[in-house]
């Protein structure tokens, strides 16, 4: 088979993520047609900026999904080699004649476009969720510390700013590496920081149930049994020097990969300051609204107020933080890559490549670049994402 | 104003004395303290040995005896071996045991000896410090100027053509982490495939910099922290021009040009002064990775090396200059929030 030209790949790349353009077409096709019922979410149609970064983030949940889940857009596994095709050039054809390198061959001789498909799927699986993660603890810990204030609000503070005082990079270099692992402290991390969603979900429909015992009891069983289960799953590992194993084995659903593990924990950590320090302001500051007085005056709960009077009404700029802080979070993703601390030196992650590549960057730029621009392109399609909504949610 | 000064400088020292306390605990903990052991001493020792190497050298006192040599509110650790010579955390090579102080801690001005890189802390982080000093100085030249023009132009005439293309531009700035940009200036500016311009690395640059090897990692750093004080600009700017007092100047019939440059500025620049400082320590994460990529030896790559060795010490000196750089970039943007807008009253 002969090389393809420029064209040619472009083609080919366009044909091999078909799947994905069907499933964005029908994602804007329905989303546009119900736009007045889907609320802010229909209203982000209205504006051109946040159509584009959805389109943009879309793309690669699509890629994320398809490719991780089905194997589907890729033309070859990312882990395969063929030694011929060591730093190929974009378009190369295999020597067996089964296809191409589309976007050239790595260091290792592997499939740089496949590896950069196949290499969404960490960032796109991680960084929502450890985004989602911190936001339970910055809210969890920001909205008493900002309505109750006094020493909790100082004791809180401070330990906020002493964790935003660290430079992201040393803490990265303290926390994630093979020693620290060992010692298991990023399982007794991950203990502490996934309790957060178990105590804000309790306390969340506690409040909410709280005069009504016949329905919130079976509820918090629920939530208790369900979560729990799952808490314990995360947290308990079964490997040779694991420091937390209190579940037995055979209830153990899933065994998170230490290596993502103490990445996902770090993410966590660095950004959950953050998040409280937001919570914390906007809950000063809606704290003095009279509808709260009048919660206060009708005999609601401290909880009540917080999580069912003063959340809902701090949900946009929330919204608009969340979508910018999943870019934050796939900027230290890339980061951690970068410098080669947490995830295996073979992952496909797109932070681990530039930094398996950057050697030889100025002699073969191709399995650099390509997997720069897929980052860039992620956030910065957050980034509009985020500006759109922001747009869409002054306007009411 | 000078109890609100004190009062900072006294949470300072609390949280430079909490964080470097983590670190410390963090670079003692028993794995690290064995790859040390094994880095230092020899690759291939059995566990006795290990157990022994640490013990000789003061590593297996509990830790808060070790903080306390390491602050020099504790006596320096001695060991005396089987022959009967003396060494110890005080004792230099080739000194008697007894002409050593007993304290040697940051108290007294000793900030230890870097293991990794075989000098002492103090004159590591001096020089390293020089270095990225003169990389910050010129990234704090390119970057403010040019942001804050950038965020004024878009902020004058909100909704302007310009205004949507300097804006795009910045938020594509923000979306492009120093590595990703880092590689992309190399591939286009310094490597075959694009203009051979530039070099792509700065080693050379510590000695002689000069605008081959140095304007990359400037501008690399430059555009990150870009975008964001532009965008901060444009929304204070915006917010300006729609003043009352901007509506008079303009009823007045005042010039576009002199209601912008005399009455609207002013006001405008007080919001981006606190965000450039607050930056300051943002562009230390960037220093890191832009001295890693370009081979560029200042403070950033003496973070990696000692974090990568666990080289405790300089680790901590490290952490003491950030956590400084920190608080006191915050420090400063509050008080001169107050010099910039006498409505602000600190009490």
């Amino acid at each position: 088979m002969e090389t393809l030209s420029w064209g040619g790949i472009i083609t080919r790349i366009f044909l091999q993520l078909s799947p994905v353009w069907i499933a964005l077409i029908a994602t804007f096709w329905i989303s546009i047609s119900n736009k007045r019922k889907l609320g802010l979410y229909g209203k982000l149609f209205d504006s051109t900026v946040g159509m584009i970064g959805f389109g943009i983030v879309m793309f690669w949940v699509f890629a994320a999904l398809f490719s991780n889940v089905f194997g589907w857009l890729m033309p070859n596994d990312p882990q395969f080699f063929e030694v011929s095709m060591k730093h190929a050039l974009p378009g190369e054809a295999l020597p067996d004649g089964s296809g191409h390198y589309l976007l050239g061959g790595d260091k290792q001789a592997r499939d740089v476009f496949s590896r950069m498909i196949y290499g969404s799927g960490i960032v796109i699986m991680i960084a929502p969720l450890a985004t989602l993660m911190a936001f339970m603890v910055g809210i969890t810990l920001g909205l008493p510390a900002g309505y109750f204030g006094g020493k909790l609000d100082t004791v809180l503070s401070f330990l906020a700013n002493l964790i935003l005082a660290f430079p992201v990079i040393l803490l990265f270099y303290l926390l994630v590496t093979k020693e620290i692992v060992a010692t298991g402290l990023p399982q007794y991390m991950a203990a502490v920081l996934f309790m957060f969603p178990l105590v804000f979900l309790t306390v969340l429909l506690n409040s909410r149930f709280y005069t009504d015992p016949g329905k919130r009891n079976p509820i918090l069983i629920a939530v208790w049994v369900i979560g729990g289960w799952i808490y314990l799953s995360f947290i308990s590992q079964h490997g040779g020097d694991s420091a937390i194993r209190i579940l037995p084995a055979a209830l153990d659903a899933f065994n998170p990969d230490p290596n993502i593990l103490v990445v996902f924990v770090s993410v966590v950590f660095v950004n959950s300051p953050t998040v409280f320090r937001i919570v914390r302001g906007l809950t000063l500051d809606i704290k003095s609204r009279d509808y709260v007085a009048a919660g206060q005056t009708r005999g609601e709960g401290p909880w009540y107020i917080m999580l069912w009077e003063i959340l809902p009404n701090v949900r946009g700029p929330l919204i608009v933080d969340f979508c910018l802080r999943i870019g934050y979070a796939t900027i230290l993703l890339g980061t951690l890559g970068f410098f080669g601390l947490g995830l295996e030196t073979n992952s496909p992650d797109w932070g681990t490549t530039i930094n398996l590549g950057r050697g030889l960057l100025r002699a073969y730029a191709h399995p650099v670049i390509i997997p720069a621009f897929a980052l860039l392109s992620l956030v910065l399609g957050l980034n509009l994402l985020a500006d759109g909504l922001r747009e869409e949610a002054m306007k009411d | 104003m000078g109890l609100f000064i004190l009062r900072r400088l006294g949470i300072m020292i609390l949280t430079a004395l909490c964080l470097t306390f983590v670190v410390f605990w963090l670079t003692n903990l028993y794995p690290n303290l064995e790859k040390l052991a094994k880095s230092e001493g020899n690759q291939r020792m059995a566990d006795t040995e290990v157990v022994s190497w640490l013990a000789e050298r003061g590593y297996a006192q509990p830790l808060y005896v070790k903080y306390g040599e390491w602050l020099g509110i504790a006596p320096g650790f001695t060991f005396t071996n089987e022959e009967g010579k003396t060494t110890g955390r005080c004792i230099a090579p080739g000194q008697a045991a007894e002409d050593a102080p007993s304290y040697c801690g940051i108290l007294q001005g000793d900030w230890g000896r870097s293991t990794a890189l075989d000098d002492e802390v103090s004159s590591i982080i001096a020089t390293k410090l020089g270095l990225t000093g003169y990389l910050m100085m010129w990234v704090l030249i390119v970057m403010v100027p040019s942001s804050l023009i950038i965020g004024v132009l878009a902020g004058m005439r909100e909704g302007s053509r310009t205004d949507r293309s300097l804006s795009t531009l910045s938020i594509i700035t923000t979306a492009t982490p120093e590595y990703v940009s880092g590689v992309l200036l190399i591939t286009f500016f310094a490597s075959g495939v694009g203009w051979k311009i530039f070099k792509g690395s700065a080693t050379k640059a510590m000695d002689e910099p000069s605008l081959e090897n140095f304007t990359l990692p400037v501008i690399t750093i430059s555009l990150y922290g870009m975008g964001y004080i532009a965008r901060m600009t444009r929304a204070s700017m915006t917010e300006v021009m729609t003043a009352q007092y901007i509506r008079t100047a303009r009823l007045k019939g005042l010039g576009f040009r002199t209601i912008v440059m005399k009455h609207a500025l002013r006001n405008a620049l007080i919001a981006p002064f606190t965000v450039i400082m607050l930056q300051i320590p943002w562009l230390l994460n960037g220093v890191v990775i832009v001295e890693t990529l370009f081979n560029y030896k200042g403070f950033g790559w003496a973070l990696v090396q000692a974090a990568g060795n666990n080289d405790i010490e300089l680790l901590l000196g490290v952490s003491v200059v950030s956590v400084v750089v920190v608080l006191l970039t915050q420090l400063i943007s509050d008080i001169g929030y107050v010099f910039l807008n006498p409505r602000i009253r600190i009490s």
